[in-house]
């Protein structure tokens, strides 16, 4: 069934705008039906899930696949020679399926248990504080908070966690930005693919040398003591796990600043109560749902949704903010409500993919709210809502820079 | 009411430890363990919000006769 009236003309995925609004795109697909065959920017179509309820079923449901080298998976270039790049690198965890899936989750869940992170608590703090020293100790009370605090404390956190040295964190942060972009064009993308693949097999090679404890140590070790090392398979789950932790928690700090100082009564609660700080970051995680439409399969059989058949072959785009902020769901989803009760969103995914770092991005997030407005209470934005730069092109969404002042 | 949970499908999400860790805990490698499989009170009403929240379908809730 093609999209009706407007809808024909509209490709996937649309510019995201301001971020306190959902494209009106959403809405029009949202009142035509919870399932919509769209056009796709890159050719082809994909079917559009924008339920909630709809959007958790296809992402637990295993007849779904997540391997971005099928034909018609959505948002992936159809340009033969991307295409062939694609096919020709080892998947990641993120485009496995089954029994593949599970082994290499598995292998590495024990990283990220609630046990461990909290473990880590000490030290984000440490890195945090160190940050909003930096910040308070500057002359103009003023700074661009994405590069004082957003990138650097995630990029840290995650920089440490894997292992990779301190003084190439910089490199990282450089490179993963444009990784997420749609607009960023194939060579420069394989450049960069290259470039971090390159790096990235070098310090698995110096940690086979000098073991260390970290978590590329502990899998390497893991893998040698079992007879199973690949360093292949070591370099794409680092690449994955250091662009996801550098892109996603960077991004939501910025939003979630933005966010809490545009609702000055929601922003009240926290600083009043800290304990209000975890079910607030459910919410604004809810809210901004940065991963839109990471979410993203192929159907392997003949399925039926509702009353529509998706067939064997079909892309399918569970769109996350869509799911976030159906009104069946969520009372009055465009507002920010840090009280709402808003653990069951889909931000961080549903079913056997959902986000493996997620007790770890939640831990951050709380910090920095916590810690950032209780040492500096008269931040503020320094430019108007208009003038800050949203990244409205990327598959993360988020703002480049944020200029704040106190 | 009792918990039920299938390690086989879980997925390290940690989302019920959270959501309640007198009830549930992790293994070292990740997989859900179960404290009690008999919450009761605001334990139980977490329990159940713990498996509505499970991504992997890992954990389930089994009626028991004699629960209200």
């Amino acid at each position: 069934m093609p999209a009706s009236g407007d809808l024909a003309d509209v490709e996937f995925p649309v510019a995201r705008g301001c971020p306190f609004s959902t494209p009106a795109e959403y809405e029009q697909i949202r009142e035509h039906s919870p399932i919509t065959k769209v056009r796709l920017t890159n050719g082809g179509d994909a079917w559009w899930i924008a339920g909630h309820e709809l959007g958790r079923a296809v992402l637990a449901d295993r007849r779904f696949s997540s391997d971005r080298r099928r034909d018609n998976f959505p948002f992936v270039s159809t340009d033969p020679e991307t295409r062939k790049q694609l096919q020709d690198q080892p998947t990641s965890m993120l485009g496995m399926d089954g029994a593949e899936h599970a082994q290499a989750r598995r292998a590495l869940m024990g990283e990220f248990t609630v046990r461990r992170m909290a473990g880590l608590r000490p030290r984000i703090q440490q890195i945090v504080d160190q940050h909003i020293d930096e910040m308070l100790s500057s002359e103009q009370r003023s700074a661009d908070l994405v590069e004082a605090l957003s990138l650097p404390v995630p990029s840290l956190v995650i920089c440490e966690l894997l292992g990779v040295p301190y003084a190439d964190h910089d490199f990282f942060q450089a490179h993963s930005g444009p990784l997420v972009r749609h607009n960023t064009p194939p060579e420069v993308r394989a450049r960069i693919q290259r470039e971090l693949n390159t790096y990235l097999g070098a310090l698995i090679d110096r940690k086979v040398t000098d073991p260390t404890d970290d978590l590329l140590g502990r899998q390497i070790a893991k893998q040698r003591a079992a007879g199973t090392f690949d360093r292949t398979s070591l370099v794409s789950m680092a690449f994955l796990l250091l662009i996801a932790g550098h892109e996603t928690t960077a991004n939501m700090i910025s939003l979630g600043v933005v966010g809490l100082l545009q609702n000055p009564d929601q922003l009240a609660m926290i600083k009043e109560d800290p304990e209000k700080t975890p079910p607030a970051v459910e919410e604004l995680l809810r809210y901004f749902t940065i991963a839109d439409t990471v979410t993203a399969r192929v159907a392997t059989e003949d399925v039926q949704l509702g009353g529509t058949t998706i067939n064997a072959g079909d892309g399918v785009v569970i769109s996350g903010l869509a799911a976030d902020h159906d009104p069946t769901v969520f009372t009055d989803p465009d507002r920010i409500d840090l009280e709402r009760g808003a653990r069951h969103h889909v931000a961080f995914g549903f079913g056997p993919h959902q986000c493996i770092g997620q007790t770890l991005a939640r831990m951050e997030l709380q910090i920095v709210f916590d810690t950032l407005f209780r040492r500096i209470p008269t931040l503020r934005l320094a430019a108007p809502l208009d003038d800050i730069p949203f990244k409205s092109d990327a598959f993360v969404y988020g703002a480049e820079k944020l200029p704040v002042a106190w | 009411m009792r918990i039920e949970a299938n390690t086989d499908v879980c997925i390290g999400a940690g989302q019920c430890v959270l959501t309640d860790p007198t009830v549930f805990d992790q293994h070292d490698d990740g997989i859900v363990m179960l404290i009690t499989k008999h919450p009761e009170g605001e334990a139980a009403q977490r329990a159940r919000e713990a498996v509505e929240l499970c991504p992997s379908g890992a954990l389930s809730l089994i009626e028991e006769p004699g629960d209200s």
